[in-house]
C-alpha cells in the first residue's frame, strides 16, 4: 500500500495522515469549500476540492470521490467515521474499480446496518440481545401487541437507524400509538426504510462497547472495552477505558460475547460491538459499528497499538500485528473528552473562528484537533473540534491530570464545553465511576437547581 | 416593524409560519440546522408576519433577518 485517499475531514483526516506519514504512505485529502484552509488539507501530500460546503455536495459524493481516487491512482480509501464509512454501496463501487476499501466486507456492513437482521444474527450466535421483536412491525396494532408482551417502557426504533437517531422511548400504550407513525415517517426520510421494531428499555443502564479487530486470515481479537455512558443528546461526551465499576468476571464475558459477535459475521478490520449493561452487569447486544470509532484513541492509549496502522495492514492483506489474544495487554487508564464548539449549558452549536487555543500539555496527554488558531469552525459539520486523551497509571491519576489540563485550557472565538468539564470532573457522580447514561443530564439538572436556590 | 434575527449561522430546515399569520410569543417560526442539530427559532413577541426572508434550504448567517412583523 503506497497511496491512500482519505474520504473525510477535520481531526480524523489529520489523525489518519499522521500514521500514513510514519509508514511512508502517500495521502490524498479531499475538502469542501468551507474546509480549504484546515490543517489536514495542508498536511496531506495531495489535496483536492470535492465540492461546496454542504455534505451532500462534497463528502457524500461517492462517485466523485471514487473517480478522484482512480485518477490519482490510490491503492486504498480510508473512510474515517461518519460520512461514507458505513456505506456498503460506496465500498462495493471502490472495490469494483480495484481500490481497496479500508473496512469490513460490504455484506457485513449491510447486515450490521440493518438492526433487525443484526439482532437475529446475534441471537443465532448466542450473544444476548435486548428483549424485543425480531420482525418489523407493520401496524400500530402489531406494535401494541408486541409491546404488551415485552413490557413497558420500550424503545421504538428504526431498523435502518443508528447513532441515537430514529428512536424514542415509550412509557405506555398511549405514547407508543402517538409516536408510531412519526417514527416510521422519520425512518423513511432519514434512512430510506420505514421498518421499525421494539426493544425493552433498560433502566439506569450503561453504554459499554468492545473494540474488535479481524483480518483476512480468520484471526479475530478484542482490544478491551470502553465505557461511553457520559452523553448529551444521545451523543458521547466522555469515554473511558477500561470501564469503571465493572467486575473482571463481567468484563471477560463481555469480551467473549464481542468476539463471538465478530466471528458470527467473519469480521474483517476494525469494528465495535456496542452493549447496554444494566446495574447487575448483565449485558445485551445493541449494535455493531463497522468502522473506526471517534473514541479509538483510548484503546490505543491502554494497548499501545496504532489502530490506523492495524487497519492499513489488514486492508493490505497482512495478518493482525498481534493475533494471540493473551499477548494483548492493557496498561493503566485512559479517558477521552470530546471538545464541542457549543454552549456548555444549552448545547446549542457555536460556529466561529478560533481566536486562540492553549493547552498545558504534558506527557501522556494527546490532543487530536481538526483546527488550529485562526481556523474557522463552520456550521456545516459536526461540532466536535478536538479530542483530549489522557492516560494515567490508574483512573484516579487520569482524572487528576484531566482536572489539571482543563483548569488551564482555553479556547477563544467559539464557545466550547471546556467549562462543563471543569465542573463535571470534580463531581462525585463521575469520580465514583458508578454512573449510567443519565449521569450528565442529572448533573446538569442539579446545577440548575443550585443556581435557582 | 419588528424583525426576528437568526441567532446563529445555519441552513433553514423548515419554515413553520406563513405571511399574514398571527403568531404568539414563543411560537416556533423556523427551524435552523447547524452542526447536525435542529435549532428552533421562536418569536420573541406576538404579532402578524409581514415578510419571510429565508426559505427552506437557504443558508443564513448570525444576525440575518429571518422574518419581519407588521
Amino acid at each position: 500500500m503506497k497511496k491512500v485517499l482519505i474520504a473525510n475531514r477535520g481531526e480524523i483526516a489529520r489523525r489518519i495522515i499522521k500514521t500514513c506519514k510514519r509508514l511512508n504512505i502517500e495521502t490524498v485529502a479531499i475538502f469542501s469549500e468551507a474546509d480549504k484552509d484546515l490543517p489536514y488539507v495542508k498536511e496531506a501530500d495531495y489535496a483536492f476540492l470535492i465540492g461546496p460546503s454542504q455534505v451532500q455536495q462534497s463528502y457524500l459524493k461517492a462517485d466523485d470521490i471514487i473517480a478522484l481516487a482512480k485518477r490519482e491512482k490510490v491503492d486504498a480509501i480510508h473512510p474515517g467515521y461518519g460520512f461514507l464509512s458505513e456505506n456498503a454501496e460506496f465500498a462495493r463501487k471502490a472495490e469494483a474499480e480495484g481500490i481497496t476499501f479500508i473496512g469490513p466486507k460490504p455484506e457485513t456492513m449491510e447486515k450490521m446496518g440493518d438492526k433487525i437482521e443484526s439482532r437475529i444474527t446475534m441471537i443465532n450466535a448466542n450473544v444476548p440481545v435486548v428483549p424485543g421483536t425480531e420482525e418489523g412491525l407493520a401496524t400500530v396494532e402489531d406494535a401494541i401487541l408486541a409491546a404488551s408482551s415485552i413490557g413497558y417502557p420500550i424503545m421504538l426504533k428504526a431498523s435502518a437507524g443508528g447513532g441515537g437517531i430514529g428512536m424514542i422511548r415509550c412509557d405506555d400504550e398511549t405514547t407508543l400509538v402517538k409516536h408510531f407513525e412519526s417514527i416510521k415517517t422519520r425512518a423513511k426520510s432519514y434512512f430510506g426504510s420505514d421498518v421499525v421494531f421494539l426493544e425493552k428499555f433498560i433502566d439506569s443502564s450503561r453504554h459499554i462497547e468492545v473494540q474488535i479487530f479481524g483480518d483476512k486470515h480468520g484471526n479475530i481479537v478484542h482490544l478491551f472495552e470502553r465505557n461511553c455512558s457520559v452523553q448529551r443528546r444521545n451523543q458521547k461526551v466522555i469515554e473511558e477505558a477500561p470501564s469503571p465499576n465493572f467486575p473482571q468476571e463481567a468484563r471477560e464475558k463481555l469480551w467473549e460475547a464481542a468476539v463471538n459477535a465478530a466471528k458470527a459475521v467473519d469480521y474483517i478490520n476494525a469494528g465495535t460491538v456496542e452493549f447496554i449493561v444494566d446495574h447487575n452487569h448483565q449485558f445485551y447486544f445493541l449494535e455493531m459499528n463497522t468502522r473506526l470509532q471517534v473514541e479509538h484513541p483510548i484503546t490505543e492509549a491502554i494497548t499501545g497499538f496504532d489502530l490506523v496502522e492495524w487497519q492499513l495492514k489488514v486492508a493490505a492483506g497482512e495478518e493482525l500485528p498481534v493475533k494471540d489474544q493473551s499477548s494483548i495487554k492493557s496498561h493503566g487508564h485512559a479517558i477521552e473528552f470530546r471538545i464541542y464548539a457549543e454552549d456548555p449549558k444549552t448545547f446549542f452549536p457555536s460556529p466561529g473562528t478560533i481566536a486562540s487555543q492553549s493547552w498545558e500539555t504534558e506527557e501522556d496527554i494527546r490532543i487530536d484537533s481538526g483546527y488550529e488558531k485562526g481556523d474557522k469552525v463552520t456550521p456545516f459539520y459536526d461540532p466536535m473540534i478536538s479530542k483530549v486523551i489522557i492516560h494515567g497509571e490508574n483512573r484516579k491519576l487520569a482524572i487528576e491530570s484531566a482536572q489539571k489540563v482543563f483548569s488551564s485550557a482555553k479556547i477563544e472565538g467559539v464557545k466550547t464545553n471546556i467549562p462543563l468539564f471543569q465542573q463535571f470532573l470534580k463531581d462525585e457522580s463521575f469520580t465514583s465511576g458508578e454512573y449510567s447514561t443519565s449521569v450528565l443530564g442529572e448533573w446538569m439538572q442539579r446545577q440548575r437547581e443550585e443556581v435557582s436556590k | 416593524m419588528k424583525n426576528l434575527e437568526s441567532s446563529m449561522a445555519g441552513t433553514v430546515f423548515t419554515v413553520n409560519v406563513a405571511v399574514g399569520e398571527e403568531v404568539s410569543a414563543g411560537q416556533v417560526v423556523m427551524v435552523l440546522e447547524s452542526m447536525k442539530m435542529e435549532i428552533p427559532i421562536e418569536a420573541e413577541t406576538a404579532g402578524k408576519i409581514a415578510t419571510i426572508n429565508a426559505h427552506e434550504g437557504d443558508f443564513v448567517n448570525e444576525g440575518d433577518v429571518l422574518v419581519t412583523f407588521e
